[in-house]
């Protein structure tokens, strides 16, 4: 996470030096007031606190967290609406935060969003057609034929036929279908990066699988840069490069998503991994790793945020907040006693330590292996 | 038999859309005994959901419903509204996907809990609501007595879900639906709440019907699993014989399910086995194999009739024509 920052160069500038990055964050924060009632100030929430990350052209950045951990703010904030409270959101060479108006709308046609509610984000009255031919009115890229033209490409390019589906209404299409829309949508303007909140969380597995293979065709084809945004790390690890993962408004690790996996070093990660249900039977269960629920925003615990949760947490975690720090190659922690250390003398819970192999068991009544946790571990190939 | 707690047999469930039938249920069997987790899988419209809500009587009425469901010997199916709320709460209870939506957002959680009670027994004010403290604390909810007075916009989704599992559990019923009801939740909370509901299965001694689209739940904490295709079941077996070493999945579509899920082992970027078209339009379902016109192993036999559910191993039914071959993935 280092400072380079790229300034100066014009938005519209197609060409990118090398080895620059194609979005860059630095310290983004944001934050909301909570009002009571009257209207006066009962808090603010710290959605987003002092985020820094790089996208590289062709890159996938997949970025993990829990419900509220503010990956869909700092989602936000890259896309400026609403714009970050501080810090600097670097695109294709111009900072986001410090445009406005037109020019603003230029530097962001090339960063499209797709999300989770498919039906909720297409005009229910709105035919196919017009729904992916809206932005390319919005941008006057150019006349009615050549827009009808660029249409049919789209809905040909996500698998849609455009004779069957153009003059479709969003009801009439499937979850799936709605999706693929909102995808040939956002792909209208020709975007470089693609930012992806929870786009096939929605879906049945068989279709998810669909729009997956989609989401890896499109990339390949169209040298696409994704940030792909989920809860489910084994489903952000299947498309991402790279992998962060997030825990109440801050990144706890980022690395290539392998050996995120493979050697998760922040104790959040190793028990996001030990959570996912196995199709393994050995382990057939996991025990809850971490007890509890995130604290709020509103107020974080001091220092490290997940200290409050944390098997190996001791005084100093509570004191000092953990800066990143780069383990391996490319693989960054923000932890005092990241899991490739062995567990501190006074940690707040031995025995709940996943890494010692002994979680808390409650009383199960049948047989379950007790021991190690489960991992993230794949269906057994029959 | 006579130990099953739940017995469904031949069980059809149709709706009537503009003028067609549409069968949403299309003959499904299977029994449940106490104390044992059942886990129905399938995708959106298989049927999972609509085959539990016939068994609770809470389908619209003019819903036509054949077939039989006895609980504890005693039938169901054809039961009135107010015949079949003697058994519900106390004998079968369920849980829903959207917590946020299943409680009244106006009302004070323990005031809810209370109403369960007092609605399905006849107990006190001042009893119902020590009672109601207490089933929080059932469910693990920390500081229950403040927690009773509070608001259900207060409680995150994780303490929602335990609160509905309260209200569910309110007349100790001995079977429990839970439809998707971890699927709204962080991975994290969902291991919570599937822990507490099998904590409180072995105190309570509850039998455990998960309805989920999600196998790896189904592998890791079922007894049993039911794999529902188009409204019928295309496989049934106890999860030791269908996951892991040892078990293997003989139906396509139980085997495309499996594959689709994206696990970590796989490299990035590599393409997911998939299998193409969606769920059939079920007013208008194929002749044959209603899977077979996205099964990559169809023959023509597979589209001129339908292979019926057959017990090919012991204990472990599957209705295909073709199924994978032990231990051999083509």
């Amino acid at each position: 996470m280092t400072g380079r920052h790229a300034m100066g160069s014009s938005p519209n500038g197609d060409k990118l030096p090398a080895g620059e990055p194609l979005l860059s964050a630095r310290d983004v924060v944001q934050e909301f007031v909570v009002r009571e009632r009257g209207g006066t100030k009962a808090g603010v929430v710290q959605a987003v606190s002092g985020i820094s990350f790089d996208v590289m052209q062709g890159e996938t950045l997949g970025v993990v967290g829990e419900t509220g951990s503010g990956k869909s703010t700092l989602a936000r904030a890259i896309l400026q609406a609403p714009r970050p409270k501080s810090g600097s959101v670097v695109f294709r060479g111009a900072d986001l935060t410090k445009l406005s108006g037109s020019r603003l709308l230029q530097a962001r046609r090339h960063m499209q969003f797709v999300f989770q509610d498919p039906f909720g984000s297409l005009d229910p009255k709105w035919q196919v057609r017009s729904i992916v031919e809206e932005p390319l009115v919005a941008y006057r890229t150019s006349n009615r034929a050549g827009r009808r033209k660029r249409v049919d490409e789209l809905l040909d390019l996500v698998g849609l036929d455009p004779a069957r589906y153009a003059k479709r209404h969003p009801r009439e299409l499937s979850g799936g279908q709605a999706q693929r829309v909102a995808i040939a949508r956002a792909l209208a303007l020709s975007p470089s990066l693609i930012i992806c909140d929870e786009a096939v969380s929605s879906l049945d597995v068989l279709i998810q699988a669909q729009v997956l293979n989609l989401f890896e065709k499109l990339r390949g084809e169209l040298g696409l840069s994704y940030l792909f945004i989920a809860h489910d790390l084994a489903l952000v690890k299947q498309v991402s490069d790279r992998v962060a993962v997030m825990y109440l408004g801050k990144l706890c690790e980022v690395g290539p998503g392998e050996s995120v996996y493979r050697e998760p070093l922040h104790p959040y990660t190793r028990a996001l991994l030990d959570s996912i249900p196995s199709t393994e039977p050995g382990a057939r269960r996991a025990s809850a790793t971490i007890k509890g629920e995130p604290p709020s925003p509103i107020n974080p615990p001091s220092g490290c945020r997940f200290r409050t949760r944390c098997p190996r947490a001791t005084d100093k975690c509570a004191l000092e907040e953990p800066m990143p720090k780069e383990m391996a190659p490319g693989h960054l922690v923000a932890c005092h006693f990241p899991l490739s250390e062995p567990a501190p003398v006074g940690a707040a819970s031995a025995s709940a330590d996943t890494t010692t192999g002994a979680p808390i068991r409650s009383v199960l009544a049948r047989g379950t292996t007790p021991g190690a946790p489960v991992r993230g571990r794949p269906p057994e190939p029959p | 038999m006579s130990q099953s707690l739940l017995e469904v047999e031949d069980l059809r469930v149709g709706f009537a859309v503009g003028g067609r039938e549409l069968r949403a249920v299309d003959g499904i069997t299977f029994s449940v005994n106490p104390g044992n987790t059942l886990a129905i899988i399938g995708e959106s419209g298989s049927g999972k959901t609509v085959s539990c809500r016939a068994i609770m009587g809470l389908l619209p009425a003019g819903t036509s419903i054949n077939g039989s469901a006895r609980l504890r010997g005693s039938e169901l199916i054809g039961l009135s509204d107010s015949e079949l709320r003697r058994y519900r709460g106390s004998d079968m209870a369920m849980v829903f996907q959207d917590p946020a939506r299943s409680l009244n957002p106006t009302m004070k959680i323990g005031v809810q809990i209370t109403e369960a009670i007092t609605t399905h027994r006849k107990v006190g004010k001042a009893e119902a609501q020590t009672q109601a403290v207490e089933l929080l604390r059932l469910v693990r909810i920390p500081a229950a007595e403040r927690r009773f007075h509070e608001y259900p916009h207060q409680l995150s989704g994780g303490m929602r879900q335990r609160v509905m599992i309260a209200m569910a559990l309110a007349c100790r019923p001995k079977l429990l639906i839970a439809d998707e009801a971890t699927t709204a939740l962080d991975v994290t909370t969902q291991v919570q709440i599937m822990e507490l509901l099998l904590e409180l299965q072995s105190e309570l001694e509850m039998a455990l019907i998960l309805i989920s689209h999600d196998l790896g739940l189904a592998a890791s904490y079922a007894d049993e699993v039911i794999v529902m295709y188009a409204g019928k079941i295309v496989e049934q077996a106890p999860a030791a014989a269908l996951f892991g070493r040892g078990g293997s999945v003989r139906m396509r579509y139980t085997r495309a399910l499996l594959d689709a899920i994206p696990h970590m082992e796989r490299a990035a970027h590599s393409a997911l086995p998939v299998v193409g078209g969606r769920p059939p339009d079920m007013t208008a379902l194929p002749v044959g194999c209603s899977f077979a016109p996205r099964c990559g192993s169809a023959a023509d036999d597979c589209l001129a009739k339908a292979p019926a559910l057959t017990e090919h191993a012991p204990g472990h039914k599957w209705a295909c024509w073709h199924p994978c071959e032990n231990g051999v993935h083509p």
